[in-house]
């Protein structure tokens, strides 16, 4: 009889990793070497010729060079948005504005392979994720709001509705076409026109959608997407003629907005930050909470503002949970992007990069004890390992602080009132997660946990009929579902 | 060899939640088994086959041809590995044992009134002793599905145990039938109560029952070795049987072995597939990475 201790056993998980290489077909998706900013329904250069370079984060070489939009460009997106709402966009029956909504979602369909490929190269997130996630689920958006456009007496029954005008959207560079399918979609259904930006680092599927809108024969002006950094996204939000703005990104520059657009009768949805909390409790299912844990924090390299980036695990199973916890990292396949069984792929920017690296560097400084599977990286792109800490304090700034890459905080709670205020212990109110096989306890922490989305036994479950947004510093509004809507319109 | 000391309380087996382990079997398949690591586990997958026939009209002629299978399953390909193991009824595993000599193939017996189970324990102890007897080297018994159902889990237990008994140096398979048993939450009890009273392999299905093996089942049972490994020290091997007859498929499963338990079970020692036309399939994934053609099923003998 094997009398071995606990502590000596391990399972040994080599050979996961060697599986021969399955690589996308780059060839399948054309990337332009430049592209110019779509104004109009034209894509036109921009005023002050400036291009600047988009980067493959895997590899470092560069994909295509981005026009920069200055104030006169934004200017001239704006007018067009304008003049497509005044003349056209509004006036149109809403089962007609349906029908384009629906077309451009029927050809993001057609092309999801070309837009998963390009999302992938672009981000660095992995081709699994481009192809079963980010494409078809910005797809469903199109879809779900499609159905909207001339049901809207429904959406608000006895009012009536009007779009507010010309939208001004933000978004960021970790889901970037799905992004730009949660703001245009509402946007379009409601009788909006749009200026859209995409993140200066994550362009090309915006401006393929662009494309496709080019294409679906989209009244010219009606969607107007225009690239560039920082200073363009602060053109839009300034500009004068601008009814709306929607903004996913940091908190900090959600609040620069706020203060820009304070006194002004713009009104904002703002999807910011989040430190989640993940919890679980000692009768949850216990492998299918590790495998939930690790797709709320390793989904997507942990460029996630959702991500359940804390774990809080009841202490009479704390160890047996690490445990697993170590054993499911060491299968995770950290690498090329565009490989078929890659799991985590490349971190989004280098600048990304050192953020995760610095909080790794505060989380040992701080005494809490990180443990790293024993993967090999690439050498060249940004990559980081999947990375966990346990021993961490409530006060440690890796609990506390959105990390937004691969960095897992663990904590041990002892009862359901300490693990709320814990969980609640934060500026951020995103989402969260609960991990229990009693009914009565999900329903007593939902009530009680301050976030925007909880997930119970389930974590980063997206879906265009659901609302999204956060309480607290996570910002205000809601995305998707029939929240999504009221964003968009004026009711009166 | 009941581990007495820590036979645990079976009702406070860990739950499943239906949905996340479902969504963790399908990830599985979404790994994409290419080149050599194609041929490779096409390879290991033949070599922990079970070449399986149990039906009422078995004769020592078909038994005998299956052996011969069992032994040159292809022999247009040189260097192909043997299966694992032939699996009979008791009263076929006499003919079984002498047409396969010493190639080293085992001789698996069904018994414990297979499938149904319904016999009483002496019965089943005796149908147990006459097929090790025979020269059996594995046991494939079927749990009392109706005790268990009935919360009868002392009975359960006490049965694998006694039948363990009668098998000697015979390796024990203990069947869930998950089919019947319908729930995660009871597959991954009864998983716990076989491996707890002597099981040496745990198997989902008898075949005769529908759904036999899914991949879900199959990986509630292999979690459960995983933790009973980690808190005993000892493995157990897993054997899903019923309804996997394709190469693809039979990659999967390797996948999700390989994910869950790691290289150590990565061999006919501690993976089986149950299973009679799977063979075949993969014979001819393999001819066809050779040949880079599909090949005609008449180039493949039957049986």
């Amino acid at each position: 009889m094997a009398t071995k201790k606990n502590n000596t056993i391990k399972l040994k998980f080599d050979s996961t990793r060697n599986l021969a290489p399955a690589p996308e077909s780059k060839s399948a998706a054309k990337i332009e070497p430049q592209y110019d900013l779509f104004i109009n329904g034209k894509f036109e250069k921009p005023q002050n010729k400036k291009y600047f370079a988009t980067i493959n984060p895997a590899t470092e070489e560069k994909l295509s060079m981005i026009a920069e939009a200055n104030t006169a460009d934004v200017n001239k997106a704006v007018v067009a948005a304008r003049t497509a709402y005044d003349k056209t966009w509004k006036k149109m029956p809403p089962a007609e504005r349906a029908k384009y909504i629906y077309r451009i979602a029927r050809m993001i369909q057609e092309r999801a392979r070309e837009f998963a490929i390009i999302e992938t190269l672009d981000g660095g997130k992995p081709i699994r994720e481009s192809r079963d996630f980010d494409v078809p689920t910005a797809a469903n958006h199109f879809f779900y709001y499609a159905g909207w456009a001339d049901k809207l007496e429904y959406a608000f029954p006895n009012r009536r509705t009007e779009p507010l005008g010309v939208a001004g959207q933000i978004i960021p560079w970790n889901f970037p076409l799905l992004m730009a399918a949660w703001k245009i979609a509402p946007a379009l259904a409601c009788g909006n026109t749009v200026v859209l930006k995409p993140a200066e680092n994550t362009s090309l599927t915006a401006l393929k959608l662009a494309e496709i809108i080019q294409e679906a024969d989209l009244p010219p002006g009606v969607v107007n997407i225009i690239t560039g950094a920082g200073t363009t996204g602060a053109a839009i939000v300034n500009h004068a003629d601008i009814n709306k703005i929607a903004f996913t990104g940091s908190t900090e520059v959600g609040k620069i907005i706020q203060r820009a657009i304070a006194g002004t009768n713009k009104k904002a949805t703002l999807e910011l930050g989040g430190k989640a909390a993940n919890i679980i409790f000692d009768d949850a299912p216990l492998d299918q909470a590790v495998e939930g844990v690790i797709n709320g924090i390793f989904f997507n390299q942990g460029h996630v503002c959702c991500a359940g980036s804390r774990l809080y695990v009841q202490e009479s199973v704390f160890k047996e949970v690490v445990r697993k916890l170590k054993d499911r990292l060491e299968t995770l396949i950290v690498g090329d992007p565009m490989d078929k069984n890659t799991d985590i792929g490349a971190i989004n920017s280098k600048a990304q990069l050192d953020i995760i690296n610095k909080y790794i560097k505060i989380g040992q400084q701080e005494g809490a004890e990180m443990y790293q599977p024993s993967c090999a990286i690439p050498k060249k792109g940004f990559y980081c390992r999947p990375t966990i800490f346990t021993n961490v304090a409530q006060s440690n700034r890796i609990a506390q602080e959105e990390i937004f890459g691969p960095v897992l905080a663990i904590q041990s709670f002892r009862t359901d009132d300490e693990v709320i205020e814990k969980a609640n212990n934060t500026p951020y109110g995103l989402s969260a997660g609960v991990w229990t096989d009693k009914g009565s306890k999900i329903f007593n922490l939902t009530t009680k946990l301050r976030a925007g989305v909880i997930w119970a036994n389930t974590f980063n479950k997206f879906d265009p009929t659901s609302p999204f947004g956060g309480y607290k510093e996570s910002g205000y509004g809601r995305e998707g579902g029939l929240h999504g809507l009221n964003a968009y319109v004026n009711i009166i | 060899m009941i581990l007495t000391k820590t036979i645990p309380d079976f009702s406070l087996s860990p739950h499943v939640d239906q949905v996340g382990i479902e969504e963790r079997a399908s990830r599985f398949t979404k790994r994409s088994i290419k080149n050599e690591t194609k041929l490779n586990g096409l390879m290991l997958a033949l070599n922990m086959i079970d070449l399986t026939t149990l039906e009422g009209k078995d004769t020592e002629g078909k038994v005998k041809q299956l052996c011969y299978k069992a032994q040159h399953l292809h022999d247009s390909y040189p260097g192909l590995p043997t299966v694992a193991a032939i699996c009979v009824y008791p009263s076929m595993v006499k003919t079984a044992k002498t047409a396969l000599g010493n190639s080293g193939i085992k001789v698996a017996s069904v018994a414990t009134a297979f499938p149904s189970g319904q016999a009483p324990r002496d019965i089943k102890i005796r149908d147990t002793k006459y097929a090790v007897q025979n020269g059996a080297d594995e046991v494939d018994m079927v749990i009392s599905r109706g005790k268990f159902l009935e919360g009868e889990y002392n009975f359960v237990f006490d049965e694998i145990a006694a039948i363990k008994e009668a098998c000697g140096e015979a390796r024990l398979k203990v069947i869930l039938e998950t089919g019947e048993l319908v729930t995660y939450d009871k597959v991954r009890k009864a998983s716990d109560i076989a491996m707890y009273a002597g099981a040496d392999f745990i198997k989902t299905s008898t075949g005769k029952i529908s759904p036999a093996a899914t991949m879900p089942v199959t990986l509630v049972m292999l979690e459960a070795i995983r933790d009973f490994y980690y808190k005993t020290g000892k493995k157990i091997a897993m054997k899903p049987a019923g309804g996997i007859s394709k190469s693809k498929l039979a990659l999967h499963y390797l996948v999700m072995l390989n994910e869950t338990l790691g290289e150590g079970w990565m061999n006919n020692e501690w993976f089986r597939f149950g299973a009679s036309s799977l063979a075949n399939d993969i014979l001819m994934q393999l001819m066809k990475l050779r040949t880079g053609v599909y090949q005609s099923p008449n180039y493949f003998s039957i049986d």
